[in-house]
């Protein structure tokens, strides 16, 4: 108070400078009050799965739902794993995933690159084609992309999961509009240096994308991961078969393990888990890079 | 090292601009060559093409007496700093410096050694370790200059690389600038807007307009003789007055100036006076003088710079447009500047009389805007 006593007797006129009360602070903010309830809601599903995987199978059938087990049958889940190859869903699963994400990270990166920096004819027109088969719903090319795949002999394998989406036009659209934005100096900076078209690109480009590349890396990772209409689709044989389409093994014709289901469930997502504390840290860090100011 | 040089090339822009238009130019071996002009002439344009980030349209530049007109910037074996300098965001100064020489796989050994020279010269040797983003706009100056010298390059290309630099320190780059130039002795073309860089850095001054080359010399010789009415005005600081006058029995008249122009030849003509040139008349019938209504004074300290008035018409440098004359004014007036002793005590709205130094008057064709002497 002493001080505000002095900026008034400084600027007599300066009716502006009289010190403001301060609101009463609340531990929270009014918007709690509309996202407690939210997040709560996000929860629920997740809750309930893993109070599911630890319940007995009687206790999971019941209507209304039991939402405190009677003791925590941890079992559960040795039982899931043991009665399915999980080994072989994990494996399939990692393998897809994986190397979808390589592949949209290398062949979207290398088509976004040329539509962004190469002049070639029909550049544009290109783009504006490729964009509008995002318009296009999966169920429509399922049937070609089936007979292209069997073509290729790669029905019910892993291989025949991961070619077909190696590289997506979503990802080359991410990456053209970020490497629009990128210093066009600095590539032309690296080219007087001596690097050649593709050096650049590698050793400029790239590493001034990981904030988008690891954007890229995460959601087609996530795609991959929880697919399930594409492997229902060409997968007949339990040990080809990745995670989600594995799990709906569980689902038999009359009765639905429920609590080995949910616990398969939870053991699914520990993977995602992972990703998105990984690259969160990757996130951090390259915008430490990006926030430079030119 | 090697010499430089644009044979009648030509730079279209689609859109039918054209940037540089049949420009031919030497810059021999160890030449500090500026490049001036107003914005938009080209100046860029034409560094960028030496550089190989464009490919002329016709014309050949040869870099040590090799054709390079269609060769890849990585093949020219040239260095160029950029306005915004450009540095790899993700390396680190080091890595920075040795980008270069190490797409050019030169030995590490030989890479170590390098940038240690090179930034011991710049003062570098504290900051290998950061980031460009932790460095001030003076230090990532100096990394992008090191950048350029430590590959060693036949040719070095500036474009206006102390544009962005605060003034004091844009002095201290100047006199850095010139002292690495003559300690290296690189072929150099240096593309500024700043008077003073291009009169004392350069050997050489090359001006450029809409494409064109207008002169090239020395900067004393482009100075002292324009050859046109454009280079006289845009070379020095405050620029030229420029003055209608009519000629007949040589002598020039323009407002109530008269002087003498015994080699000029009879009708319009553009007369050119550097405000240094003009001082205050010693006596009412001094010869070659005209009465000037002070409007503003610009104290510089040890001299003044005073705007105002004198009867006349103001001439264009540019003599394809026509300036308009003054609204409202019965007898016209054109608006000079002079550049007098900072002791006078002058006051704005006094009425001096100001001569003209003898010899110092410049003449232009009235249509072509030709220097005639
Ligand atoms: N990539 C481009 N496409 C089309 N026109 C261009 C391109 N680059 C430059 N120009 C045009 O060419 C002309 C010369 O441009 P340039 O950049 O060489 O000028 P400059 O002399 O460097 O100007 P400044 O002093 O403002 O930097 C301008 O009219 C500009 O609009
Ligand atoms: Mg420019």
């Amino acid at each position: 108070m002493e001080s505000g006593a002095l900026i008034r007797a400084d600027r007599p006129l300066d009716l502006e400078a009289v010190p403001e009360r301060r609101p009463r602070r609340w531990p929270f903010s009014p918007w709690h009050f509309f996202l407690i309830p939210l997040a709560l809601m996000m929860l629920m599903p997740l809750v309930w799965s893993v109070v599911t995987s630890l319940e007995t199978s009687s206790e999971a059938q019941r209507f209304p739902p039991v939402l405190i087990p009677s003791a925590l049958h941890f079992s559960n889940y040795v039982d899931a794993w043991n009665s399915l190859p999980f080994a072989h869903f994990f494996l399939n699963s990692f393998l897809y995933s994986l190397a979808t994400v390589a592949g949209n990270l290398l062949f979207c990166s290398l088509a976004a690159y040329a539509f962004a920096r190469l002049r070639f004819i029909g550049s544009n027109l290109l783009f504006v084609l490729l964009l509008v088969t995002l318009m296009v719903p999966f169920q429509v090319v399922l049937i070609p992309t089936f007979l292209i795949v069997r073509n290729l002999g790669l029905i019910d394998s892993v291989g025949g999961l991961i070619v077909p989406n190696l590289c997506g036009v979503f990802g080359i659209f991410l990456l053209r509009q970020f490497f629009q934005s990128l210093p066009v100096e600095l590539e032309e900076a690296a080219r007087i240096d001596g690097a050649s078209r593709l050096g650049v690109f590698f050793k400029i480009v790239l590493p001034l994308s990981a904030p988008v590349l690891a954007t890229l890396a995460i959601i087609q990772f996530m795609w991959s991961w929880n697919d399930f209409l594409w492997p229902l689709i060409i997968i007949t044989t339990p040990e080809h078969s990745p995670l989600q389409l594995g799990l709906s093994m569980f689902q038999g014709t009359h009765v639905t393990q429920w609590n080995l289901l949910m616990a398969g469930t939870v053991m699914s997502q520990i993977p995602m888990l992972a990703v998105f504390l990984l690259a969160q840290r990757w996130f951090i860090q390259s915008i430490a890079y990006t926030g430079i100011k030119q | 090292m090697a010499d430089v040089s644009f044979q009648d090339v030509t730079k279209e822009f689609p859109g039918a601009t054209v940037a540089v238009d049949r420009l031919t130019l030497d810059v021999p071996d160890g030449e500090f060559m500026i490049l001036v002009g107003p914005s938009g002439c080209g100046k860029t344009t034409a560094l960028r093409l030496v550089a190989g980030l464009e490919t002329a349209t016709s014309g050949a530049i040869t870099i040590a007496g090799k054709n390079v007109t269609h060769l890849s910037p990585r093949d020219r074996d040239i260095a160029m700093v950029f306005q915004n300098y450009a540095l790899y965001p993700h390396m680190t100064v080091y890595k920075n410096l040795a980008f270069g020489l190490r797409q050019r796989r030169t030995g590490r050994a030989e890479i170590e050694r390098r940038v240690t020279e090179v930034s011991a010269m710049l003062g570098l040797d504290e900051l290998l370790a950061r980031r460009p983003a932790q460095l001030s706009g003076g230090q990532r100056q100096r990394v992008a200059m090191g950048r350029a010298l430590v590959r060693e390059p036949k040719a070095f290309l500036l474009d206006e690389p102390l544009s962005n630099l605060d003034a004091k320190l844009r002095v201290q780059m100047r006199a850095e600038l010139k002292r690495l130039h003559q300690q290296m002795d690189i072929t150099t073309i240096y593309v500024t807007h700043d008077q003073v860089e291009a009169m004392t850095l350069g050997d050489r001054l090359a001006v450029m307009r809409a494409g064109k080359l207008q002169q090239v010399g020395t900067p004393q010789d482009v100075y002292e003789r324009p050859t046109n009415v454009f280079v006289a005005h845009f070379i020095g600081s405050p620029p030229m007055n420029l003055l209608k006058a009519t000629v007949a029995a040589g002598r020039a008249q323009a407002g109530d100036l008269s002087i003498e122009l015994p080699h000029v030849p009879e009708g319009p003509c553009i007369i050119g006076i550097r405000p240094d040139s003009l001082s205050l008349a010693q006596g009412e019938d001094a010869p070659a003088a005209l009465d000037f209504d002070i409007e503003v004074i610009e104290p510089l300290g040890g001299e003044l710079l005073a705007h105002g008035f004198v009867n006349g018409h103001l001439a264009s440098p540019d003599t394809s447009d026509e300036m308009p004359l003054l609204a409202g004014a019965s007898e016209s007036r054109a608006e000079i500047t002079a550049k007098l002793d900072g002791r006078l005590r002058l006051k704005a709205g006094a009425r001096v009389r100001l001569a003209v130094r003898p010899g110092e008057v410049y003449a232009f064709d009235a249509a072509t805007g030709d220097a005639l002497r």
